[in-house]
């Protein structure tokens, strides 16, 4: 039987099988038979070329987070796969399912120190769920069908696929079978129901229940069962950063924002609950801050589809191996109604001094300079909180979780676990693709901006619309903070100089503007909110501004500073 | 708390680069590994990996966890000395003229049930089973012998827990929800 197409075309028609219609990449030599291929599939795929493979796994991971897809990136082998390295990462520890398929040289190469060899298999291993090597055309089908399958499963995460060339030049006959079971691996867990009754006397039986909850309710499109949950239990609900969104901010019981950064009454109410049940969540140190002191008093319930993160940082009294979605139509099966009035009024209580010391002040300041807060909250308000916003890694993404008002699921992308600095630009051009009709607003330091500014030229080339909101102090504002309050204010390499970011953006003949004054932010914000095109708008706010409240390190949740 | 030998038992799909998916858990956390052997299991295509630690239950628990949760793992299982039955086996390469000078060579190899696996003109080949201290107790005493070469395994530990792998991995497809 004559074999029919290369390898290269089948990696193209698997994709294609698996519904893949957006790619990120950046060609090269050992990948190059796979972009031959991909030039007679134009219609089916659109191929973003990205201008650094850090920008194209960063896309595909705010594609795959805004489409509840998985993301897809190219790279060729050597620097090409290295360059994901830190992509793989972050999507390894914020859960966040990619299939990232890269360039080797031949397999008679493998070993050798060929030109642009590097081990990836190596190197990606502790950054990827799962990652293999192909080396025989006739393999690449079902390798694919396993790799999308292990992404997107179970708790999601990135996989990395690498074929040599020879693999890309060999004759094979197609044929595409999806993978939905792996004799090794258990992506669905069973509950255990007894378990759920257990966890149901506690709640039931709980004077000031308390519930935490993270991006695993957004990954099971848990959201509708939460709230029903937390309305028949009369439980108040506190999000993590990446759960944000998965509750609606504006309902009755949600009491806020947890974490270092996070609002004053979930931090401090973490230490006077008596059953602090936790979903979709890990128990981050940024959450949990000095863990020895964190929730003593409390029985804890932990909700997580990962076995591996049920005990690892606290000791559960109930713990629940399960999808959060099925789970909570379990436990809403059982709750008993109830209200909780009394512990509710302690949070608002506990709310209202934050708002007196920070909030107010944050966001209708005295101050002469723009403060960061203040412009994220007049941007959620005039977005009605329901645009993506994408951020990147410091005090402007601290100020944006605490500002922003996310109304709309999947529309708060940004780099939680990792803290990648460089992630936002291309994140939200991966953002916009996975759901163009939404608004998307990329909010980035001067800093991060930086960091992969290249990718403006994506924007240039395929169009993107996208806003950038660059909350420019002329610091790295982040770092800053800390050497003010534990370094004795040696500011230790974090000012920085910066380029005219308006004229870069000019250059990619993307519209740009800059403010300084108050009285220029509104008319700014609509400006850009209503350009039909990319835009960038530079707000140069307060040099030395911190962001309060805080859990210093090794402080117990309960120290949270409001100054 | 204090640090107490633990057998760990992995089960994995014979696939190329599993030992070093395994590995990197502990460099991760910065754990040495006292031993590891690899071996065909019980079940055709399924690989057994015996590694021993020296760590907190608590420690080896979670590592567990995160093998566990590996793709290619099928299942892992963690044990303390007193949970297994095990051995290490070491080989002796002595001059056989020194063995053969009188002395209590004879003796030697009785007392510590050792085996002679071949004789040469040059030299005689000692294997020994058992503990390692066991294995190092007949070391010392054949050290004089001008001992030219000496080589111990990794242990190999199988559980006492009368539950087998097919029975665990049947449990386990039993409760597999495929989508």
């Amino acid at each position: 039987m004559e074999k029919e197409i290369r390898g290269a075309e089948a990696v193209i028609k698997s994709l294609v099988a698996e519904g893949v219609h957006t790619i990120f990449g950046y060609p090269g030599g050992a990948i190059m038979p796979i972009y031959d291929a991909l030039y007679d599939y134009k219609e089916e795929i659109n191929h973003i070329l990205v201008r650094h493979e850090q920008g194209a796994i960063h896309a595909a991971q705010g594609f795959a987070r805004t489409s509840e897809t998985c993301g897809v990136c190219f790279a060729t082998s050597g620097p090409g796969a290295t360059n994901l390295i830190t992509g793989l990462a972050d999507a390894m520890i914020d859960s966040t399912p990619v299939v990232c398929i890269t360039g080797q040289v031949a397999s008679h190469l493998l070993g050798t120190d060929a030109f642009q060899e590097t081990d990836v298999i190596g190197i990606s291993m502790p950054v990827t769920k799962w990652n293999t090597q192909v080396k025989r055309a006739e393999d690449i089908p079902a390798v694919l069908a396993k790799a999308f399958f292990i992404a997107r499963s179970g708790r999601p995460g990135p996989v990395l696929v690498d074929i040599t060339k020879d693999a890309q030049f060999g004759m094979m006959d197609f044929n595409y079978v999806p993978c939905n079971d792996i004799r090794s691996y258990f992506p669905n867990p069973v509950i255990n129901v007894s378990k759920i009754d257990a966890a149901i006397k506690l709640i039931n039986e709980s004077k000031k229940p308390y519930l935490l909850v993270g991006q695993g309710i957004t990954l099971s499109n848990a959201e509708q069962e939460l709230v029903e949950f937390a309305e028949k239990s009369g439980i108040p609900v506190a999000s993590t950063l990446l759960g944000l969104g998965a509750f609606p901010p504006d309902h009755p019981l949600y009491v806020g924002y947890l974490g270092m950064h996070g609002n004053y009454a979930p931090n401090i109410k973490t230490n006077e609950c008596d059953v602090l049940i936790a979903i979709g969540m890990r128990f981050d140190d940024r959450v949990t801050g000095d863990v020895s002191r964190y929730a003593k008093q409390a029985k804890i319930i932990h909700i997580d589809i990962d076995f591996a993160e049920l005990n690892k940082i606290v000791t559960n009294e109930v713990s629940i191996h399960a999808d959060a979605k099925d789970a909570l139509l379990l436990l809403n099966s059982k709750v008993e109604k109830r209200s909780h009035d009394a512990w509710i009024q302690e949070f608002r209580d506990a709310e209202k001094l934050e708002v007196e010391a920070v909030i107010e002040d944050a966001i209708h300041p005295k101050h002469d300079r723009l403060q960061m807060a203040e412009v994220v909250n007049m941007l959620s308000e005039k977005t009605d909180g329901k645009a993506i916003i994408v951020t990147d890694v410091g005090q402007h993404q601290m100020v944006t979780s605490r500002y922003y008002q996310y109304k709309a699921q999947n529309t708060n992308i940004t780099s939680g676990g990792l803290g990648t600095m460089g992630f936002a630009l291309p994140a939200a051009i991966g953002a916009k693709l996975g759901n163009p009709s939404k608004t998307v607003v990329a909010i980035i330091g001067d800093g991060g901006f930086q960091m992969t500014i290249q990718e403006l030229g994506t924007i240039l080339q395929f169009k993107i619309d996208i806003k950038i909101l660059i909350l420019n102090n002329n610091f790295l504002g982040m770092v800053r903070q800390w050497q003010e309050m534990f370094f004795e204010k040696r500011y230790s390499f974090t000012d920085i100089v910066n380029p005219n970011f308006t004229q870069i953006a000019k250059g990619y003949d993307i519209e740009a503007r800059k403010i300084d004054q108050r009285t220029e932010l509104s008319e700014a914000l609509d400006v850009m909110l209503t350009s039909k095109a990319a835009y960038l708008l530079e707000a140069v706010v307060e040099q030395e501004e911190n962001v309060f409240p805080m859990v210093a390190t090794g402080a117990s949740v309960s120290e949270i500073r409001l100054n | 708390m204090e640090n107490n030998t633990y057998n760990i038992s992995v089960f994995t799909e014979n696939s190329v680069g599993m030992l070093n998916r395994i590995t990197i858990i502990f460099t991760r956390r910065n754990i040495n590994i006292e031993s590891i052997t690899a071996s065909e299991s019980e079940i055709e295509g399924i690989h057994r990996y015996t590694i021993v630690v020296n760590e907190l239950k608590e420690v080896v628990r979670k590592v567990v966890s995160q093998i566990e949760k590996q793709i290619d793992v099928v299942k892992a299982f963690y044990h303390s000395d007193d949970e297994v039955v095990y051995q290490e086996i070491a080989l002796y390469k002595l001059p056989t003229n020194m063995l053969a000078s009188g002395g209590d060579a004879e003796r030697i190899v009785r007392a510590h049930h050792a085996r002679i696996l071949t004789i040469e003109s040059e030299f005689t080949i000692l294997e020994k089973t058992g503990y390692q201290e066991e294995i190092k107790d007949l070391f010392t005493e054949l050290k004089p012998f001008g001992l030219l070469e000496f080589v111990r395994s990794g242990r190999v530990a199988i559980s006492k827990p009368m539950k087998t792998l097919e029975e665990h991995i049947e449990d386990m497809n039993n409760e597999k929800i495929i989508l």
